[in-house]
C-alpha cells in the first residue's frame, strides 16, 4: 500500500494555458493537482504535460467521476482506468470525493450529496476500501460543499469522515472552501466543524472562492464556484486550522474563470505564507 | 426505487418536483438549492460541449448553442464520466433537430470536431516513413492493407466542411463561400498537434476505403471511382510524407 506524500506545500490546479508559465516562474508552488478524468485519453499532449510536470513538482491526482457515493456498485471499468492513470503517473496523492456522480449508467456530471446514515457509511467505506485495494494505496476522501440536507440523516458529517477513516484506513482531504460554503447554507458553525474533524488523518487541504446567491427565503446561498480568489474568512479558517494541525500541503482550487498564472501564483504563495508561519510557530513553540 | 433514482430524475427533469427527503435548515422548502444541483448537471454538460464543439457555436451563436445543447443534454445524457468524448453523439442529433435543417453542413462541422478530440487524446505512435515503404518489394504494395495512424478521421462532407470549419474557429477569414462543392476532410495526429486538412479529388475516398481494410489497389480503385482526377502519385507520396500509415501488411487477409 502507497502511502500519499505530497510536500507540506502550496499546489494549484494545473490548467493547460499555465504550463509555460509555470515552467517558466513557478513561485512557490510544490505540487500541482490535476483532475483525473481529463488525463484518461491514451495519449497525446495531455500525457506529456503531465509527464513534464511532474518532473519538476509533486503531483496529486483528483477524481471527480468515481461517484463513491453511488447507491450501487463502483464503475469497475472506470476503477481501472483509475489504476492505469496511477501507474502512470505514478501521483503522490490519489483523492475523490463523498459524493455521488454517476446514476447507473448515466454520468450527471456534478457532485451530489448524500445521507449520513449507518446504511451510507457502510457502503461509501466499503467502496473507498474497493478503491484503494484496486490502486493499491491509501486514498484520501474530500469532504463535500452541499445545498440541501437529508431528513433521513442520521450522523454528523465529521463523524461520518472519521469513522471511514476508522473503517477503510483512508486519509481525509479536508476542502475548507466546502466547510464554509456548507456552513453558511446550513446556517452551521464553520469553527465547531473544523474542531471536531480529524485533522491527524488529514493529507492535503484545498482552499477556493465561492459564489453568492440566495434562496427563495432570502438566505444567503453560496455555490462552490471556483471562480475567484480564496476569501477573507476561508483564509482564518485556514489559519485556525494549521495552528492545530501545522503545515498540510495546500491547494489553490481555480476551475472558472481562470485567472492568469500570476494571479494564481500570488493566491499560491498567499497559502504558502500561511504555512510558514505555521512551521514557524511550530518550532518556536 | 431508490431515493438516488428519483434525485437523479429530478436533476435531468425540470418538470419533477424537488425529491422529497431533502430539507434546508434555514429556508421551508429547498426548490432553489435543489435548483443548484439541477443547473450545475445541466450547465456543466452545456459548457462541456461548447468546449468542444467551439465552430458549431459559432455557427449557430452562443445563445441558440445553449439551448440547443440543452435539448441534447436531456436527452443524450452522458454514459461515461470522460467528458472528452462526451457529444459524440451531437452530430447525429444534429441531423434531426428540426431548428438547424436549414444548416445541413452543421452535423458534419460536429463530426470534424468530435474528430479534434479523438485526435488529441490518441495514443502516441509513429506512422511509417519513406524507409519502411522502401522495403516494401515492387509489386507487393497493391496487395497490401495498411492501418491508418490512431486518431486518424476521414469526413467525406457534401459541403465545403473544412472552409466552413477553418472560417469559423478563425482559421481563415469569415467571407461568402463562392465555391460551395463538396470537401473531404483528414482529422489526425502530427506528434502532439491535431492537424485538419483538405483532401484532394478522390483522397478522402482513398483514405476511407483503406481505413475500412481495403488493399491499396482497391482504395485505388475506389478513388478513381469516386473522381476521375484522383491523382495517385501525389496521393501516395502525401501519404509517406505525413507518415499517416501506423502498418503495411503484405498481402495478408486481415481476419
Amino acid at each position: 500500500m502507497i502511502t500519499p506524500t505530497l510536500p507540506a506545500r502550496a499546489g494549484v490546479g494545473f490548467k493547460s494555458q499555465h504550463l509555460d508559465a509555470i515552467l517558466a516562474d513557478p513561485g512557490p508552488i510544490g505540487f500541482v493537482e490535476v483532475h483525473a478524468e481529463n488525463y484518461m485519453g491514451d495519449g497525446g499532449r495531455p500525457h506529456a504535460q503531465l509527464a513534464a510536470l511532474h518532473q519538476r513538482f509533486a503531483l496529486s491526482i483528483h477524481g471527480v467521476g468515481l461517484s463513491i457515493g453511488a447507491d450501487r456498485p463502483l464503475d469497475r471499468a472506470h476503477l481501472a482506468r483509475l489504476r492505469r492513470l496511477c501507474d502512470r503517473h505514478a501521483p503522490e496523492s490519489f483523492s475523490e470525493h463523498l459524493a455521488w456522480s454517476s446514476h447507473g449508467e448515466v454520468f450527471l456530471n456534478d457532485l451530489l450529496p448524500i445521507p449520513y446514515t449507518a446504511v451510507t457509511l457502510a457502503r461509501v467505506a466499503d467502496h473507498v476500501a474497493e478503491v484503494q485495494d484496486v490502486l493499491g494505496r491509501r486514498m484520501l476522501l474530500e469532504n463535500p460543499a452541499t445545498y440541501v440536507l437529508f431528513a433521513d440523516s442520521t450522523i454528523a458529517e465529521v463523524d461520518f469522515l472519521a469513522e471511514v477513516v476508522r473503517r477503510s484506513g483512508c486519509g481525509l482531504l479536508l476542502d475548507i472552501a466546502n466547510v464554509f460554503v456548507s456552513a453558511v447554507n446550513h446556517g452551521t458553525d464553520a469553527q465547531a466543524y473544523l474542531a471536531g474533524f480529524p485533522l491527524a488523518d488529514v493529507g492535503e487541504i484545498h482552499l477556493a472562492g465561492h459564489a453568492v446567491a440566495e434562496d427563495e427565503g432570502g438566505v444567503p446561498l453560496l455555490i462552490d464556484a471556483h471562480d475567484s480568489p480564496v476569501p477573507d474568512p476561508v483564509w482564518a479558517l485556514y489559519g485556525h486550522v494549521l495552528a492545530r494541525s501545522g503545515p498540510l500541503p495546500t491547494l489553490i482550487e481555480w476551475d472558472n474563470d481562470v485567472p492568469t498564472w500570476p494571479i494564481l501564483r500570488g493566491e499560491a504563495a498567499a497559502a504558502e505564507r500561511w504555512l510558514a508561519d505555521a512551521a514557524a510557530a511550530r518550532s518556536v513553540a | 426505487m431508490t431515493w438516488q433514482d428519483g434525485f437523479a430524475a429530478a436533476l435531468l427533469d425540470p418538470t419533477l418536483p424537488v425529491p422529497t427527503g431533502l430539507v434546508s435548515r434555514r429556508t421551508g422548502a429547498p426548490t432553489q438549492r435543489f435548483a443548484v444541483y439541477r443547473n450545475n448537471v445541466v450547465v456543466g454538460l452545456v459548457e462541456a460541449l461548447e468546449a468542444r464543439f467551439p465552430a458549431v457555436c459559432a455557427i449557430v451563436g452562443d445563445e441558440f448553442f445553449r439551448a440547443m445543447a440543452g435539448v441534447f443534454v436531456r436527452a443524450h445524457p452522458p454514459r461515461s464520466p470522460l467528458m472528452m468524448h462526451y457529444g459524440d453523439a451531437l452530430p447525429a442529433f444534429l441531423e434531426t433537430f428540426a431548428p438547424v435543417a436549414e444548416l445541413p453542413f452543421l452535423a458534419d462541422v460536429a463530426r470534424l470536431e468530435a474528430a479534434r478530440t479523438h485526435a488529441y487524446h490518441a495514443v502516441d505512435a509513429d506512422g511509417l516513413d519513406a524507409a519502411a515503404f522502401a522495403e516494401l518489394h515492387a509489386g507487393e504494395l497493391g496487395a497490401a492493407r495498411a492501418t491508418l495512424l490512431p486518431g486518424t478521421t476521414v469526413i467525406r462532407s457534401l459541403h465545403p466542411l473544412v472552409t466552413i470549419w477553418a472560417m469559423n474557429v478563425g482559421e481563415a477569414p469569415l467571407a461568402a463561400i463562392d465555391d460551395w462543392r463538396p470537401q473531404d476532410a483528414l482529422v489526425g495526429r502530427d506528434g502532439h498537434r491535431v492537424v485538419v486538412r483538405r483532401l484532394p479529388p478522390g483522397g478522402g475516398a482513398f483514405l476511407a476505403a483503406l481505413a475500412a481494410g481495403q488493399s491499396v489497389a482497391d482504395a485505388i480503385e475506389t478513388a478513381l471511382a469516386d473522381a476521375a482526377a484522383f491523382d495517385l502519385t501525389a496521393a501516395l507520396a502525401d501519404l509517406i510524407e505525413t507518415r499517416l500509415i501506423a502498418a503495411i501488411h503484405a498481402s495478408e487477409v486481415p481476419s
